[in-house]
């Protein structure tokens, strides 16, 4: 597949990858996944309606199922894989596994993005708020009740270790 | 290609929450789930499918898109060189369609290519000329003896009728109903996918797919492939959920041809709006019901007729079809039925198994009918099913006796004593009120209701179908390592086998082989059984590692073997002193044991759907308490209240989360999803027009478990996957009628079958 190809630069986790002998047309998610080793964020509906490819582009929760790779070379984009190394869990994932709020876990790591996301700009978010932030990210297993649970825990934990 | 074995030593035993092993990958994106798996030299697959519900094939022209650079193999009905028809009851869905395309979506041909957006190019540019016919789409249609046969087998897939008692009986009492239940997809998010490794020889695969039954699997990929079983070698990928789409085959055989084809491995993964073509749904139903009862409530005779429209082809729908005429009963006593069942086949797309299986629809049915009686009886909801609960003991109208710990009562009164969510409040953030954040319902046109659902599951699988489990246990230095081909569809088997492990043998380290065919059969991954099937068959073997470990320390150390327990993590003699740690009993020994679990047999049901087909039971009841604009039509689930049989608590937050999440299932059958047809074809094949429950539709849950552990189940554990999905959707409907004053024959209930 060399037709219409380009070489371009994506920044991802803080290191510049270059893409190359691609076909323009692919999108963020996909260049994520396929060509630079980071199936960590998840593709389920091509649409931008559930959440599972979450990302951050400059600071935004964007669906990279959405974002076509070649229009973001001057972004800073982070995933799911930049969050945490080895045992060291964030207060989110790790309340994730212990709240129970993992079961097929398709959805998580957009979720957990998510999370991140919300909580980064809002601490202490409201039960409504937590709903609204995570309302695009589509969870079949859970029915989201694990998931509330554990957006709190990660909240208390977060809040009792910066007291 | 990496390895799924998983290592955890937390000391949590059975009845303690256990963390998922596999947690901390999913939270880090490191999972490998199947659509993540890659190979050196890989092609992509995709597969051509049928823009049209009923046609004859007439040709296929490949040549265009064999010149399209990137092309390596196209693949069609002539390249099966086994069996061309695959199924999971009866072999009648082609592989590749051959003379006639039945439903929108049937595959027409796979190709390889290097890159999936060739793929693309490639399926457009086959050209494929149809005959087109007109579709029959009509289950009724289907049973009349008039209409021409879609397909060699004929269009009643199967009829099942049960009858029992007195076929005259009039109740002083009747109450009637048609009830119609739509299409539900299971929606899972993990799409399909696999990865298949031709061997080098060109006469074997191995194969890593996302399953929920990887022998059954096998055995279809082998019969196509004309290959013998053991050639086909099957290793779980990842499994982003399932709900009974993933028990038919859908990309499997193709893969494994475009491998063998072009000798190079080969991933398919489907996309979103493909899945829905590519997978079974829930079977539509139509289901007249008329019940006979005494002036007091008691029922005395149903009467009932119910049409499952399975689609183009069988997939389970006969037993789908057995399911929901022995269920339509509903958790109450009866002792006389007029029942029929037809589950028939349509151009519609083909339906099979979704969580529930069957007694989904029997269950809005006969909780419509209940509420019905009620009032003609002048009872209360809870009345007229406290007045007709089943029993331990109460004869079913198969026949069959319910052996089964049935605390239906109990599942009523504690459902019953939950308290009520309090009045929606006057300073309500607008995402708390139905309709949400457009503002667009006033609060004058906002009515609360409330309704009920009760309902009864069987639990594995029916009908003489020995649907047994196996599981290997060695024990070595310490440390258990289990081996099984259980499908981990999220469910949390890959939690509960661990428990099993620590429990039976006192370890605390317990390492989990990868699941696939290096092993017998666990059996499918659905019918509410993992729990009770593989459970009982990792028990099975832990208890005979066990029991070697017990002699091999009676014997070192001169002690009767019967005396030894284990106690913690030691082994500990009963009567006397002796204490050893488990680390320390089996250091420099190797035991290794497997363990079939068979649960006891069952019967066929005869022709008046007489026998004891269930192996056993496990139910549930749900209050629902809605909010709906009467004016807009629109409704919004504020509480889900329930109580669930679960015979014991083997981990629960796990147990919690399958609550939670069946009834987000349930809720979605309610009031949201369904697969619109028109004319056989989808008319909202994606998740923008498919509607999911999202976390602003997610009702509070109150779940009470009721543990009152099941004898005949290895762990005293009943199947608790299915029941949160079956009676919250009557529940919820229920709460609408509740509001409205609508009938509502009709789930999911739509915004203008409340307004108009």
């Amino acid at each position: 597949m060399n037709s219409n190809s380009e070489i371009y630069s994506l920044t991802v986790n803080g290191k510049t990858h270059e893409v190359r002998d691609s076909w323009v047309g692919e999108s963020l998610l996909y260049v994520l996944r396929e060509r630079l080793d980071l199936p960590g964020t998840k593709g389920a509906c091509e649409q931008g309606e559930c959440g599972s490819c979450t990302v951050i582009m400059d600071g935004q929760a964007v669906c990279s199922c959405l974002v076509m790779a070649a229009t973001a070379i001057d972004s800073e984009i982070r995933t799911v894989e930049s969050l945490s190394v080895g045992d060291s869990l964030t207060e989110v994932q790790d309340a994730f596994v212990t709240e129970g709020g993992v079961q097929c876990g398709f959805c998580t790591p957009g979720l957990v993005v998510a999370i991140e996301h919300l909580l980064s700009q809002n601490p202490d978010p409201s039960e409504i708020e937590i709903k609204e932030a995570i309302s695009g990210n589509i969870c079949r297993c859970t029915g989201y009740g694990r998931i509330f649970e554990a957006v709190d825990k990660a909240v208390s934990v977060r809040k009792a270790k910066s007291s | 290609m990496s390895s799924t074995t998983q290592t955890t030593t937390r000391r949590d035993v059975l009845g303690a929450s256990a963390l998922r092993p596999d947690g901390a990958a999913k939270v880090q994106g490191r999972f490998e789930f199947s659509s993540d798996l890659h190979a050196e030299n890989m092609l992509w697959g995709a597969t051509l499918r049928s823009p049209h519900p009923y046609a004859r094939l007439v040709s296929i022209d490949l040549s265009a898109a064999y010149k399209i650079v990137g092309v390596v193999a196209i693949i069609t009905a002539e390249d099966v060189p086994g069996k061309k028809t695959y199924g999971l009851i009866s072999s009648d869905q082609p592989v590749f369609a051959q003379d006639f395309v039945r439903y929108v979506g049937e595959p027409i041909a796979a190709v390889a290519a290097d890159h999936p957006e060739t793929c693309r190019r490639a399926l457009a540019a086959i050209k494929v000329e149809y005959e087109v016919l007109s579709p029959l789409t009509d289950a009724e249609l289907a049973i009349q003896p008039a209409t021409p046969p879609i397909h060699p087998d004929g269009n009643v897939i199967r009829r099942q009728q049960i009858i029992t008692g007195d076929q005259d009986l009039q109740g002083e009492i009747i109450v009637e109903g048609t009830y119609e239940i739509g299409m539900q997809d299971q929606a899972f998010l993990g799409l399909e996918a696999a990865l298949a490794l031709p061997d080098s020889d060109g006469k074997g695969i191995e194969m890593h797919v996302a399953t929920q039954w990887l022998h059954e699997d096998q055995k279809q990929i082998a019969a196509c492939l004309d290959l013998p079983a053991e050639r086909i070698r099957l290793t779980l990928g990842g499994v982003g959920g399932a709900f009974g789409a993933r028990e038919d085959i859908s990309l499997q055989v193709h893969c494994a041809l475009l491998a063998l084809r072009t000798s190079r491995p080969i991933k398919m993964q489907y996309s979103r709006e493909e899945s829905f073509y590519g997978h079974v749904h829930r079977h539509p139903a139509k289901i007249f019901i008329r019940h006979h009862a005494k002036r007091n409530g008691e029922i005395q005779r149903i009467e009932a007729k119910m049409v499952f429209d399975g689609g183009a082809y069988a997939s389970t729908s006969s037993a789908v079809l057995i399911n929901g005429v022995t269920h339509i009963q509903g958790p109450y006593r009866c002792p006389n039925a007029t029942v029929v069942g037809y589950a028939v086949r349509t151009n519609n797309p083909p339906c099979g198994a979704m969580r529930g299986f069957g007694v989904v629809q029997a269950c809005y049915a006969h909780e419509s009918q209940m509420d019905k009686l009620a009032a003609a009886c002048g009872l209360s909801p809870v009345e007229i099913r406290l007045r007709n609960a089943m029993v331990t003991g109460d004869k079913l109208i198969t026949g069959q006796v319910i052996e089964s710990v049935a605390p239906v009562a109990r599942c009523i009164r504690e459902t019953d004593a939950i308290a009520l969510p309090a009045p929606l409040a006057k300073t309500a953030h607008p995402l708390e009120i139905v309709g949400g954040s457009g503002l667009t319902s006033l609060p004058h046109n906002i009515v609360r209701g409330i309704g009920w659902g009760v309902s009864i599951k069987n639990l594995m699988y029916s009908e003489k179908f020995d649907d047994f489990a196996t599981a290997r246990c060695q024990l070595k230095d310490g440390v258990a390592t289990l081996k099984y081909a259980t499908v981990e569809v999220g469910q949390g088997f890959v939690v509960l086998a661990p428990q099993i492990a620590r429990s039976v043998l006192g370890v605390d380290e317990v390492v989990l082989d990868t699941v696939d065919t290096g092993i017998g059969s666990a059996g499918s991954t659905s019918a509410s059984r993992q729990t009770w099937m593989s459970g009982g068959a990792v028990d099975g073997a832990c208890r005979l590692v066990r029991q070697r470990l017990f002699e091999h320390v009676g014997k070192k150390y001169n002690i009767d073997p019967l005396r030894l327990v284990i106690e913690d993590t030691d082994v500990v003699d009963m009567i006397g002193d002796f204490r050893i740690s488990v680390i320390e009993a089996s250091t420099g020994v190797l035991i290794d044991e497997t363990f079939e679990h068979h649960h006891r047999p069952t019967e066929e049901l005869d022709e008046n759907g007489q026998g004891n087909c269930h192996v056993a039971f496990a139910f549930v009841a749900h209050r629902a308490v809605v909010d709906v604009d009467v004016e807009l039509g629109l409704v919004k689930v504020i509480q889900i209240a329930t109580a669930q049989d679960v015979g014991r608590v083997l981990n629960p937050i796990a147990a919690l989360g399958q609550i939670e999440g069946g009834i987000a299932q349930g809720l979605g059958l309610a009031v949201m999803e369904e697969i619109v047809l028109d004319k056989g074809k989808m008319r909202n094949p994606s998740f923008t027009d498919y509607l999911l429950p999202t976390a602003l539709d997610a009702p509070s849950v109150v779940a009470v478990m009721i543990e009152e552990p099941e004898p005949q189940a290895p762990l005293g554990a009943k199947g608790i996957g299915e029941p949160p999905c079956i009676s919250v959707t009557p529940a919820i409907a229920a709460a609408i009628r509740n509001a409205t004053g609508r009938e509502l024959p009709r789930v999911p209930v739509r915004p203008q079958d409340i307004c108009f």
